[in-house]
Order: C-alpha cells, then structure tokens, then sequence
C-alpha cells in the first residue's frame, strides 16, 4: 500500500512517452505559477473554504502547497509532500479546519491546473490527452495523500485528548500520609467505573494508604452496575488494607441506591466531603486543632 | 510443598509460596494452629503476595484459618493481596469476612502492636 502511494506512476497506455508529458506539464505550472496560485486562493476564498485563516496566511499556505505540489509531480516521490501535509494539519488542526476543507481545497487546486492544461495550448488534442493521462492519476494520488495525512493527524490529536481526559478524569489526590482522595466529578458510567477502581486500587498501593475518602458530590446519578461496582471497590480496597469512606452521596442517588437494592451496609457514608476527611483523620489519629489553641495549650 | 512458617518474636509469619496446593493449604492452617499455641504467639501474619489466584477454597480455609488462631488467643492478619485479585475477590464475593487484611509485611507487623519490625 506504502509502495504504491509513495510512486507517482502515470497510467499505462498513454500514448505518448509520459516522462516527456510529465515534463511538459511541469513546465507549464513552473510558468504560470503566480498566476495559477492567485487564482486557486481567489477560488478558496470564493468557496468560503479555511475562513478560520486570513487572506495572509491562506496566500502563504498556498505558496507552499502549490511549490510542493509541483514538485511532487515532477520527482514523483511524496514522501516531501506528506512530512508537509502532516505539519500543515499539525498548524491548521488548532485552528479548527475541518477536514472537507482540506480535501476541498487540494481538489479546487487540482481543478484550477486541469483547467489552465486545458485552457493552454499543446498542439493537439492527442498531445493534451498525453499530458492529462501523466497529470490525473498524481494529482489524484496527492490528493489522497494529503487528505490522509490530515486524517491520520487529527485522529492522533483526538487519541491524545482523549488519553488526557480519561486521565483527568479519575484523579486520585494524597491530603496527608496515607490518606487519598477521590473526587467524582460528572457522569459515572461503566468504563468509569472500572478506571476509577483500577486507580484506586493501584493509588492505595502506591501511597501506602490506608484511607480513602470518595467524593460524590459532583455525580448527579448512577445505575445499579456503577453502584455495585463501588460497593466491589470498597471491598477490594479492605482487601489491601486501606479503609473507604464515601462522602457527598445525592438525595437522588441515595434514593435510587435504596430503591434499587444495592447492598450498602459495607460502605461507610458520611453526608460532606468535610464530614469524611474529619471521619479519616480521626481514623488515622490525626487531630486538626486551631493554632490558638496550640499555643494557648502550651 | 510446605509453607516455611518463621517465628519473629510473639508473632508468626508464613510466606505463602505461588504455587499452592488446597493440600498445602490445609497443612499450613494447621500447623498454624498448633505452633500459636507452642510458641504462645499472640498474632499471626500469612503473607500472600506471591499468589496469583484466590481461589473460593483457598479464601474459605484463610476464613477459617483466622477464626481458629482467634479461638487460640492471637490475631490474623492477611497480607499483601495484588489489586487485582483483590477486585476478582471482590466480585466473586470471597471477601474475607472478619479477617483483618493488610498492604504489605509492613503494614501487618504495625497491625498487630509492632511499628518498627527491627525491635523483636
């Protein structure tokens, strides 16, 4: 696939030599190039295409692209115009460009040099025919590349946030010696579930804990298989000798926890996350007293 | 195979090995239940970090392994379970009940009374 992506090969059956038609049509777009490249950023302006860039810079770009273009076709290599099209999509992808915008603008290019072969004098239509035979098939083939080379970047971009969020979204924070908190922010849903125990139990492991408080407050619901998960989690947690407290538990949930029979007589709840952290420092025998009474004591 | 079992002061420790036998198992529990009486140890530590499976026998005879040193004067604590088998556990409702659990040695030794493993 690489191999045959990578070679500009002209169609077979051309009638004329393609090397001399490649040559030719090379030729002709070193020519025209500023006339040619004026018109291809008039026509993506025209189509209201990369409106998050300004005229300045879709003129720079497209200078670029068009050099890059024109030297794809004539070395009939693209690993150039990839390590290109893979740093334009790293500039542009920030900037919100989507991806029909990408695509459309390296057809509307390809479009403006068919149409100036066209438009340009050869001789005959054989030797026009030549030319579109070595020209169709590599633009076709840079097209692609491009388009690729955009999706590939965006899809790496998406798998980093994506990574990051999921992350984010299970911290699990030491307050004091061996004390870890978790909060809970937003919904909890199977996948959830099982990354937060998975951190939690290898977080209890880590800081040595041996207790946890977890956080609910910011959770609006949960269905029985999240909260059998947790009531699992907390059991697991005994195991490895560290002690759960579950604080900040909704009036919803708590109803639907009741109502829906989960078996919650092994949790210990404590109605705020203050409330927990005061549960677990007394389990861990700590004592927070104002620094006034410290010293009114000493 | 038998489950050495070491004597570190008024406690006993037995490192349990990874692959056990329910025939290990139950030799180990019971020569558990003698030596606490022979040594008149006052707690007992089964180190389980090496295991890789937990199975429902093998967390039943633990269970039952801690209500008899209870019954001989001493305390129990398991220790050292990976999380993961802690969640399996978990899930297949082997919870140990009534039997302290511990992270690690450490952790165990400090359970029953003795934070600095060094003074014996």
């Amino acid at each position: 696939m690489t191999t045959e992506t990578n070679k500009l090969q002209p169609r077979k059956g051309s009638g004329a030599p393609s090397g001399e038609s490649l040559r030719e049509l090379v030729a002709h777009l070193r020519q025209n190039r500023t006339q040619l490249r004026d018109e291809w950023a008039k026509r993506i302006t025209a189509s209201k295409l990369m409106t998050e860039m300004t005229a300045a810079e879709i003129a720079a770009e497209a200078t670029s692209v068009y050099d890059n273009y024109i030297e794809a076709l004539e070395s009939g290599t693209l690993e150039a115009l990839e390590a290109y099209a893979r740093s334009l999509s790293e500039r542009i992808i920030p900037r919100g460009v989507e991806t029909h915008e990408v695509v459309g603008i390296v057809l509307l290019l390809r479009d403006v040099l068919a149409r100036s072969l066209i438009n340009s004098d050869h001789g005959s239509f054989d030797r026009l025919n030549a030319i579109l035979d070595a020209y169709e098939p590599a633009a076709n083939r840079i097209v692609i590349t491009v388009a690729v080379g955009f999706v590939q970047e965006r899809e790496r971009t998406i798998r980093e946030q994506q990574d990051a969020i999921r992350e984010l979204s299970t911290p699990v924070l030491q307050v004091r010696d061996r004390l870890l908190i978790l909060p809970i922010i937003g919904v909890m849903d199977p996948q959830r579930a099982r990354q937060l125990t998975e951190q939690l139990l290898r977080g209890i492991r880590a800081n040595r804990a041996k207790v946890v408080v977890i956080d609910l407050t910011g959770v609006a619901a949960m269905d029985s298989n999240v909260a059998n998960h947790l009531v699992l989690t907390v059991e697991a947690s005994r195991l490895l000798g560290a002690k759960v407290i579950v604080t900040g538990l909704s009036p919803e949930i708590a109803q639907t926890l009741v109502n829906i029979g989960v078996d919650l007589t092994k949790m210990t709840t404590v109605g705020d996350l203050q409330g927990g952290i005061e549960e677990a420092e007394r389990e861990l025998g700590y004592k927070v007293v104002p620094s006034d009474d410290v010293v009114a004591a000493t | 195979m038998q489950v050495p079992i070491l004597k570190q002061g008024t406690y006993l420790i037995a490192v349990v090995q990874p692959d056990l036998s329910d025939r290990d198992l139950v030799d180990l529990r019971d020569a558990l239940v003698e030596r606490v009486g022979r040594h008149r140890s006052t707690g007992v530590i089964i180190d389980v970090t090496a295991l890789d499976v937990m199975d429902s026998f093998a967390s039943l005879t633990l269970s039952n392994l801690a209500s008899m040193i209870r019954l001989r004067g001493a305390r129990t604590v398991i220790v050292g379970i990976q999380p993961e088998i802690a969640f399996t556990m978990a899930r297949l409702g082997l919870t140990l009940k009534g039997v302290t659990t511990a992270l690690d040695l450490e952790e165990g030794l400090a359970y029953l009374g003795q934070s600095d493993p060094r003074s014996s």
